[in-house]
């Protein structure tokens, strides 16, 4: 061999495979701004539609008059429920079972609803015709407290459902009820907290919030009257589901409906569902055989479009008093709003709370959740999180802290006391899991020392001495948080969409010249798929990951996908996408040994090609082997080398991680700092360290606005309080805090590469961090829980309650 | 509504357009003149990915009539790159120190980025920080996006670019 030869690390590296720390493809459009997002979209003749919203949160409407709005130059037409009623769409269904008014048909539910539709020839042609719209009202009494949804007395908001006591999830209690969801031994579980030596009970809320991504949802429908086609660009996180949701509400044959996402700014779960805007601006192409563009405000899309949260968890939690955990108990009060169009696996009202026991080995466990109606906007997304997920692990992390405090131990030696052990997995939790893998002792210790744990714990101690000596008046907490996500929806045994396995897929094509495309059927919002997916392909087939354009949106084109949300990606499409190379490398095989002229089984894979065993010298790259594929492949084997897999993973994945965040609080203004927080992260096999360490410092970013200030308010009038980017927090780059990363790994046993996805851990693990740091500070006043968000205002007035100031 | 006569120079060519006295800046500018890298993500002057260069200024144009821009010199994202075409110090940083994940902040925040670096060449972490927090991102967390301006500013400075420790 001559020095020319590149060495075998030289041959690995121009890969840029699993495990490198490649740098984005989409970076080179997104720097320059050619990015091509959906607001980008300009069709000849396009026309643009605005929403006539509702200013009260529960009122009649006793009339629709558009006769104005028609005379206001450039508005072409205003719809409204009876329009959409001659079209059988004045009502849709709910990714939950239920159904939602597309526009408000007899009454308003809650502030900001859709009332009508004005079409007109441009953005300010729309928004003069809104004006122009007169809607009398009648006002009602808004139920805005969930916990009175269901006295007797509460005011019946869902007047359609009225003689209804069942619903899509069984039985219903109330007319303001919606479901009941209860898992669990009761039995055993009460026997253990009868039994218990310690106990603890809270009532522990996650207040709303909303995702909240920089772009907004908009879409631009196409109706193309000669074919009988409908194009839809969208901010759809799903595109395949929607194709089959307007299929089925618009009895447009699927095949004649073309749902194209291009970049997406950001979806957290936001772009998940369908919305009225969407079915609007499809009914208004119809009616006028014009493209018509949707695209919401920030105020529309923080009032309208989806929530997240608004779950109020009474949790228990019994124990023997050396610390070891007995017993589990829950009941969780959801505020699903006025329509329940929660995000969820259509069988799973409640999501995967039942990944509540978290990292701990409960031996029984009971929890029940209500869900009710409010005056609210409808949704329930998984904000960056698997669904409910993040709840979950907020309700135990905050409820093993609790029960440390109360036996008097430290909350990180309690976890480490009752965390599932290693040789336990796979593992059986109480509320019907089976964890795939992992070692959570490593990593909180590893977590521990990286930050001085003890030396931390000491340093409180002095500032509590100190404080309490009238020398300071700044307080410290440590946060502990140790979480264990559920991910990955999911295997059809459990998880279905509308009735639509929730598999994914990826159809790889090699080109003659050793280059290829591969479409898969999960949609980026940021994650970098078109990045990732090709460092995937790039370690299986051994083609440079540059070689590979992977393509995702578009539904003629994709093979059917459930999409992106949950942490599902890598999980299920990272799956289809190893398993579809596998297929393209057996081929290959195949190919290679007549080439040859040898065995099948006499060829070993070596890094981009396969070589004879033995004879090293005598081998065939890939690039070489696509060339055969077009012109000698063996006899009876048909040409060409492409292969498409649909994945059903055998179970969910089972992400963990070990988070600290220590911050110090004056206690005369409530003011936080954020000393420094640590996560360490366990996704299993890491495709792209640089996209992961990037992915959790965004994920923190989330949780740390979430804990500390982030929510979706109302006034007892159901006004929204927190409605634009004034009130709602999103942190600046001022505020956020400097974040450390590590990680263990611990592969997934089941997923081809040991993956498990990591875009979610990060919120689902921060938050409990950070309100625990919160509450540790304040727990040697006498506290022992207080809701978030720990805004400065909040911080001051707990201070306040545990008597810090002097009378 | 009677529209009125637009002149202006965009990313050093000479345009015009007839606009309405209500057109906002970010909307002639996406619309008429069909430069779509300058995004809108809020109505309240809060997010920045509106945000343009004006006669030497960090503008949010969501909150601008285009009439207002009269005469003015303007510099949006697709007039950021260097003369060859090959990226700019800033917008190498960002993909190298992956300063951006969807990408829609990252156009204002690149130019607004620029804009800093022209008045403090070689800013503190804390001056970046401050520096741009008139521009939101939800992707990121900010600290690579630090990350990418500290490269760029040495770039621009000829010194060798050290990443701080973690």
């Amino acid at each position: 061999m001559n020095d020319m030869t590149p060495t075998r690390e030289q041959r690995e590296a121009k890969l840029e495979g699993m495990g490198c720390k490649r740098k984005r493809v989409e970076d080179i459009r997104f720097t320059q701004g050619r990015g091509n997002y959906v607001d980008d979209v300009k069709l000849p003749g396009m026309l643009h539609g605005d929403f006539v919203r509702s200013p009260h949160a529960h009122a009649r409407v006793k009339s629709i008059n558009s006769e104005e709005a028609l005379k206001v130059p450039g508005v072409l037409a205003v719809i409204t429920a009876e329009t959409l009623k001659t079209v059988n769409l004045a009502w849709m269904p709910t990714l939950a079972g239920d159904v939602q008014m597309v526009l408000a048909d007899g009454k308003v539910l809650f502030q900001n609803q859709e009332v009508a539709f004005v079409v007109a020839t441009d953005r300010y042609a729309a928004d003069d015709g809104i004006n122009k719209v007169v809607v009398e009202y009648e006002a009602l009494p808004p139920l805005m407290d969930p916990f009175k949804a269901m006295e007797p007395d509460a005011p019946v908001l869902r007047e359609d459902l009225a003689g209804k006591t069942t619903g899509a999830h069984g039985p219903r209690k109330h007319h303001n009820h919606i479901f009941e969801w209860v898992v669990g031994d009761k039995d055993l579980t009460d026997a253990a907290f009868r039994n218990a030596e310690v106990s603890i009970k809270e009532m522990i809320s996650y207040h709303r919030t909303h995702p909240s991504p920089l772009e907004t949802c908009q879409c631009v429908c196409s109706f193309d009257k000669i074919k009988g086609e409908l194009s839809i660009w969208g901010t759809f996180q799903a595109p395949h589901v929607i194709r089959t949701v307007v299929a089925l509400i618009a009895k447009i044959p699927e095949h004649k409906i073309h749902v194209i996402a291009p970049d997406i700014g950001g979806g957290f779960g936001n772009k998940v569902g369908a919305y009225p805007g969407y079915i609007c601006a499809a009914v208004a192409s119809i009616v006028t055989g014009k493209p018509v563009k949707w695209v919401e405000d920030r105020i529309e899309n923080l009032t309208a479009t989806s929530f997240a949260r608004d779950y109020h968890m009474t949790t228990e939690i019994a124990a023997t008093k050396e610390g070891k955990v007995t017993g589990l108990r829950v009941h969780v009060l959801a505020d699903h709003g006025a329509f329940d169009a929660c995000a969820d696996p259509s069988k799973w009202p409640a999501g995967f709370f039942n990944i509540v026991t978290g990292s701990y080995d409960f031996p029984t466990a009971h929890l029940s959740v209500d869900g009710v109606y409010t005056n609210k906007a409808p949704g329930g997304v998984a904000y960056r999180c698997s669904f409910r997920v993040t709840e979950a692990a907020y309700c135990i992390e905050r409820g093993m802290d609790i029960l440390a405090q109360k036996l008097g131990m430290d909350p990180a030696e309690l976890r480490l006391k009752n965390f599932i052990k290693p040789e336990q997995f796979p593992y059986h939790s109480a509320l019907g899991w089976e964890y795939d893998s992992g070692d959570y002792h490593t990593a909180m210790r590893k977590m521990m020392e990286s930050v001085d744990y003890v030396g931390l714990r000491k340093e409180q101690a002095e500032k509590r001495a100190a404080f309490k000596r009238g020398e300071t008046r700044e307080i410290m907490g440590l946060g502990v948080s140790f979480f264990t996500e559920i991910v990955g929806a999911g295997p059809s045994k459990n998880c279905d969409i509308l009735g639509i396995a929730m598999f994914d897929s990826c159809e790889i094509r090699m080109h003659p010249t050793g280059a290829g495309i591969a479409r898969v059927g999960s949609k980026s919002q940021g994650q970098g798929h078109e990045t990732t997916w090709a460092q995937i392909i790039a370690t299986e087939i051994g083609i440079p990951a540059d070689d590979i354009m992977v393509e995702e949106g578009n539904t003629d084109t994709a093979p059917y996908g459930l999409g992106t949300y949950g942490s599902r990606s890598t999980p299920v499409a990272g799956a289809a996408i190893a398993m579809a190379a596998r297929k393209i490398k057996a081929k290959a095989q195949m190919i290679a040994a007549y080439k040859l002229e040898v065995h099948e089984g006499d060829l070993e894979w070596d890094i981009d090609g396969f070589r004879v065993k033995g004879l090293p010298e005598k081998s065939m790259s890939m690039k070489d082997i696509c060339w055969a594929a077009y012109n000698s492949v063996p006899p009876g084997m048909e040409p060409g080398l492409e292969a498409v897999s649909y994945y059903d993973p055998p179970n969910m994945t089972y992400p963990f991680g070990a988070y600290i965040c220590v911050m110090n609080i004056d206690v005369d203004t409530g003011v936080y700092k954020v000393r420094r927080f640590y996560a360490l992260d366990d996704c299993g096999t890491r495709i792209n360290p640089m996209i992961i360490e990037g992915q959790v410092h965004g994920g923190l970013t989330e949780a740390f606005a979430i804990a500390m200030g982030q929510e979706i308010r109302y006034d007892d009038e159901g006004n929204v309080v927190t409605g634009s980017f004034m009130d709602f927090f999103i942190p600046t780059a001022v505020e956020t805090p400097h974040w450390e990363t590590d990680f263990t790994v611990t592969p997934s046993p089941h997923h081809p590469i040991g993956a498990k996805g990591v875009g979610e851990s990060p919120n689902v693990g921060g938050v409990p961090a950070f309100s625990n740091a919160v509450n540790d500070a304040f727990s040697f006043l006498g506290s022992t829980h207080i809701q978030m968000p720990h805004d400065f205002w909040r911080n001051w007035r707990a201070a306040k309650n545990l008597g810090v100031f002097a009378a | 509504m009677a529209k009125t006569h637009v002149t202006m120079k965009v990313n050093g060519a000479e345009v015009e357009g007839l606009v309405e006295p209500r057109t906002l800046l970010v909307h002639f500018i996406r619309e008429n003149l069909m430069l779509t890298g300058t995004h809108i993500g809020c109505e309240t002057t809060h997010c920045g990915a509106c945000t343009v260069d004006i006669d030497g200024m960090s503008v949010k144009s969501c909150t601008m009539f285009a009439v207002q821009a009269q005469g003015s010199d303007i510099t949006t994202i697709e007039g950021v790159a260097n003369a060859d075409g090959s990226l700019s110090a800033l917008q190498e940083g960002f993909r190298m120190m992956h300063g951006l994940q969807c990408g829609f902040c990252t156009p204002g925040m690149i130019v607004r980025a620029q804009r800093l670096l022209t008045e403090n060449p070689s800013p503190t972490e804390a001056e970046i920080r401050m520096g741009i927090s008139g521009n939101l991102c939800r992707c990121t967390g900010y600290q690579n996006i630090v990350k990418a301006i500290q490269y760029a500013a040495a770039k621009i400075n000829g010194v060798e670019f050290q990443e701080a420790a973690e």
